[in-house]
């Protein structure tokens, strides 16, 4: 379970998240939306713990993790649109890397499954400068779940990504779902992989301005409107 | 244990990295050597002019190769972002650091011992009988640089013109370290070795304790945003 109450971050004078409250409850998908600059990938990096906020509260799986932030990060796997890999490496190295700093036992065999379960099983010894951005993420998606996290973050994960590629991270979302855990997801487009959402937050200047269920076929219209609103304000 | 075996992973992967690019080690020997071979045609060396500038050209060298290689400490974590996979593992910031450090001890030892057999021939240096001391004074030496260069590379690593702001940085910080290590190399340049050479050794074991302990505890502050 991922609990946020009170959460406020400011960058100088910039406010990034004001007093955000939030519950998501195991073997939930929520889906965060929002323009760029609304404060999505800044409320995964505070719960994730990259990003330490001026006040409030983040528990994950019960654990405070401004207080503890190493063992909130043992129950975190974070995917983002950067692959936070190391292109010099393997992708058996990249992953027996991670292994270690996590303290995984039968390192080989996890890797070696976690390699076969993204289709890079093949490529496990090949150096991931050689690695289109598709296999990348795939890779990274790998790296997230090695130690498999009881909440996984995603901030965008589908940029850059082909159509084969994103409908395949796709049915790996509702796989992990389906495990029973919990998924925090960051994207401005309504459209993209979202079949396995349940709850929908719309996030609007730091702040979540309304939540709605993935079957509400009303919401989905009022964010299209919101989105075209605030193009032409910006335009 | 933990601590350390998180140590040597980082320790290990820095290894592997540099083993596969070389991008630190071929940048500071090959500015060292230039550096060396420069100076020996510029001062026609004997060996008083060598025991006069031989230990400041020598450390001038080290530093200035050494703040090459600190350059290029945080390169693979600045590609694909990957310092940020190594902030999200539940790994003590402190084990980061020391990890880092220590492959960058590794490396600018490395180099360090091809400049020194260098400069023992071009400046017609009889390093043998002082092998001893000149290992001890630069193994502390380095290793006081190294710990204050890493928490600077990494202070540096976002920031504009960083390749410049790392040696604004270092040098005026780690300016104790490099008088240290002059006067103990400048002490044991003559023979029989000076009788400062105690004292100066003694000034460079308190720094490195202090430069090696507050990066352990600060790194935390350096990481954080």
């Amino acid at each position: 379970m991922v609990r946020l109450e009170k959460v406020e971050k400011w960058f100088g004078r910039t406010s990034a998240l004001q007093g955000v409250d939030l519950v998501v409850q195991p073997g939930e998908f929520l889906v965060f939306l929002g323009r760029n600059g609304a404060g999505k990938s800044t409320l995964l990096r505070v719960v994730a713990r990259l990003i330490k906020p001026n006040s409030g509260r983040v528990e994950v799986c019960g654990i405070d993790v401004l207080r503890h932030p190493e063992a909130g990060r043992e129950k975190l796997g974070f995917v983002a649109h950067g692959s936070y890999l190391y292109r010099s490496l393997t992708a058996f190295e990249n992953l027996q890397f991670f292994a270690k700093l996590y303290g995984l036992r039968n390192a080989a065999d996890r890797i070696l499954t976690a390699l076969s379960w993204v289709g890079l099983k093949e490529s496990a010894h090949r150096r991931v400068e050689g690695f289109s951005r598709g296999m990348q993420q795939r890779l990274s998606i790998a790296r997230a779940t090695l130690h498999e996290p009881q909440v996984l973050l995603l901030d965008e994960p589908f940029s850059g990504l082909d159509l084969e590629a994103a409908e395949l991270l796709g049915e790996w979302l509702r796989h992990f779902v389906a495990g029973g855990r919990t998924l925090l997801m960051a994207t401005h487009d309504l459209e993209q992989g979202l079949s396995a959402a349940r709850r929908w937050a719309l996030i609007d200047r730091g702040g979540i301005v309304e939540e709605f269920a993935a079957s509400d076929l009303e919401a989905r219209e009022r964010y299209k409107r919101f989105l075209k609103v605030r193009r032409r304000d910006v335009l | 244990m933990t601590f350390f075996r998180q140590t040597g992973a980082i320790f290990w992967k820095d290894l592997l990295t540099e083993y596969r690019t070389k991008d630190s080690l071929t940048s500071m020997l090959m500015f060292g050597l230039l550096v060396i071979l420069m100076f020996h045609f510029a001062f026609e060396p004997d060996s008083l002019e060598t025991e006069r500038y031989g230990p400041g050209l020598l450390w001038m060298t080290f530093i200035f190769a050494g703040i090459l290689g600190m350059n290029r400490a945080f390169a693979s974590e600045r590609e694909n972002d990957s310092l940020q996979a190594l902030k999200l593992a539940p790994v003590s910031w402190g084990a980061i650091y020391l990890g880092k450090m220590l492959a960058n001890l590794l490396f600018m030892l490395l180099a360090e011992a091809v400049m020194l057999a260098c400069f023992t021939v071009f400046f017609n240096f009889d390093l043998i009988p002082r092998l001893g001391w000149m290992s001890a004074i630069v193994l502390l030496g380095t290793l006081g640089f190294a710990s204050v260069g890493t928490i600077l590379a990494a202070v540096s690593m976002n920031t504009r013109m960083n390749d410049v702001m790392l040696p604004v940085l270092l040098l005026p910080i780690a300016l104790p370290v490099v008088i240290g290590a002059v006067e103990s190399t400048s002490a044991i340049f003559t023979d029989p070795p000076g009788e400062a050479l105690g004292f100066w050794v003694k000034f460079l074991v308190v720094f490195n304790i202090v430069f090696v302990t507050l990066p352990l505890l600060l790194f935390e502050y350096v990481l954080e945003e």
